[in-house]
């Protein structure tokens, strides 16, 4: 279906790479960071990144934001509105979540690093 | 907005990384209002970049705001990220063009809303129809799901107040190690803190 | 400390009762401009927590108390799911708003209205209680301190 020659569609294509590069920037936070509130940042990018995605497959050329008014044909798709609205609620509440896990962590280990939570839980392993 | 993700990755203040993630949520928001989605934009920008920030913050008073250095990038992580990206990438390739009207996504469900829920419903803003009406029962779950996490949050760290709380002992053990003296229950957390700013 | 600033002061307090009103206005117009309960919600919360930064959480918590932020958190969803129940005793379906009034048109209004109210009840519950339990004190039987003015403990003063 792709036509290589046809170079102005391939910048139709942009918006999803934008997502795909923060996402891709929020996952290596994820997995290569140690830092635990690094993490949940590095979760929240992801997660915009998604938003993004879903955001911007909604979006019609010359359409208008989906609130009905006379004379107005066009409207930009309101679903994934609908769908993201709800989701970055949940997101900041799920947010809260981990960051009062990484409160917890740090009141019982007294760090919020993962090298030297494993290293203490290691070492208890070796006591017992 | 890219700048700043690739700038919130590398960061080391953690201060700064949640200031940085503040902006992050504005960029996002505008982008929202540029792709019509005023209600989403709404949302973001108060959620993003007000509430976030402040919990956030309120994690880092209660934790160390200086990120342990590591050396070494991790070349397996980094291999792994640009896989995916690229895999992903890929797939776009056979993706509908952006604000192609003609995309299966603006074919669907989305038209019925649009031309029938001034009828059925009433509200001109379709979201808002859409969102209460025609799907009430997701937002129902969604609305669960928020209750959930705050009951959760109480339950985690609600009474941090608690001296008594399991697991403290091993963390003061840790100190003790650290300061290479006693450390009594309640000033624990407040030396932890000095000990990793200085 | 912020409260020593007269300055932020004077400007909160200019500020908090038009964010609330902003939080209403949001509220009850989102059926006819962008708004609605998740964004109310969000909106009256931060009034709350503004006050809290700004006055001091133990203050705050004498305007709100914790136990009524919570109290929030779950009338919220009974609001939502009351409503479901309410339309199925009227012989509809769950949240199905048609039988709530005469007209399809007033039922649907106020069904939506009340679903609104719910989820705008449960979010703004749901973040000020997230707040106070992160800064730190939940417990509502700790004694007032003399210096009421003090934000406690939780260091906000780090951020600003």
């Amino acid at each position: 279906m792709f036509d290589w020659n046809d170079a102005s569609s391939l910048l139709g294509l942009l918006n999803y790479w934008v997502a795909i590069v923060l996402m891709m920037a929020g996952f290596y936070t994820v997995i290569a960071q140690h830092n635990l509130i690094k993490k949940v940042v590095g979760l929240n990018i992801f997660q915009v990144a998604v938003f993004v995605f879903y955001i911007s497959m909604g979006k019609v050329s010359g359409g208008s934001a989906p609130i009905l008014k006379d004379g107005i044909e066009l409207y930009s798709n309101p679903l994934p509105h609908v769908l993201i609205l709800t989701a970055i609620v949940v997101g900041v509440a799920t947010t809260a979540l981990a960051l009062a896990l990484v409160v917890r962590i740090n009141h019982s280990f007294g760090t919020i690093e993962e090298d030297e939570i494993q290293t203490i839980e290691h070492d208890e392993e070796d006591i017992a | 907005m890219t700048a700043t993700a690739f700038w919130l990755v590398r960061l080391r203040n953690l201060f700064a990384v949640i200031m940085l993630s503040g902006i992050y949520s504005l960029f996002a928001a505008a982008l929202y209002l540029v792709m019509d989605a005023v209600d989403v934009a709404f949302t973001e920008a108060a959620v993003g970049a007000g509430i976030s920030t402040v919990l956030m913050l309120g994690t880092l008073s209660m934790t160390t705001d200086q990120e342990k250095v590591h050396k070494k990038v991790s070349p397996f992580a980094l291999i792994l990220v640009l896989a995916t990206g690229g895999v992903l990438i890929y797939g776009t390739m056979d993706m509908p063009r952006y604000g192609d009207i003609n995309a299966p996504i603006n074919q669907h469900v989305a038209n019925r809303y649009l031309e029938k829920s001034a009828h059925e419903v009433g509200p001109p803003n379709v979201v808002t129809s859409v969102l209460a009406s025609y799907r009430g029962y997701d937002t129902l779950g969604e609305t669960a799901v928020v209750f959930t996490a705050a009951v959760g949050v109480l339950v985690i760290i609600g009474r941090t107040q608690n001296k008594n709380m399991p697991g403290s002992t091993r963390a003061r053990r840790r100190r003790e190690d650290e300061l290479d003296e006693p450390v009594k229950p309640e000033d624990g957390a407040r030396k932890n803190e000095e000990a990793s700013s200085s | 400390m912020m409260t020593e600033k007269p300055l932020l002061r004077v400007v909160a307090k200019l500020l908090i009762p038009l964010i609330l009103l902003f939080a209403l206005y949001v509220q009850f117009h989102g059926d006819f401009g962008p708004g609605g309960g998740f964004q109310a919600g969000v909106i009256f919360a931060v009034a709350f927590i503004l006050y809290s930064l700004i006055y001091g959480v133990r203050v705050a918590r004498q305007a709100i108390p914790a136990s009524a932020t919570r109290s929030m958190l779950a009338f919220g969803v009974l609001i939502y799911g009351g409503t479901g129940v309410v339309t199925m005793l009227m012989g509809g379906e769950f949240l199905d708003y048609n039988v709530l009034a005469a007209t399809v048109h007033g039922g649907q209004h106020l069904g939506v209205f009340l679903v609104e109210f719910g989820v705008g009840t449960t979010v703004a519950g749901a973040m000020i209680t997230i707040f106070y339990t992160f800064s730190g004190h939940v417990n509502d039987n700790l004694p007032f301190r003399k210096h009421n003015h003090v934000v406690t403990p939780s260091k906000k003063g780090d951020g600003h």
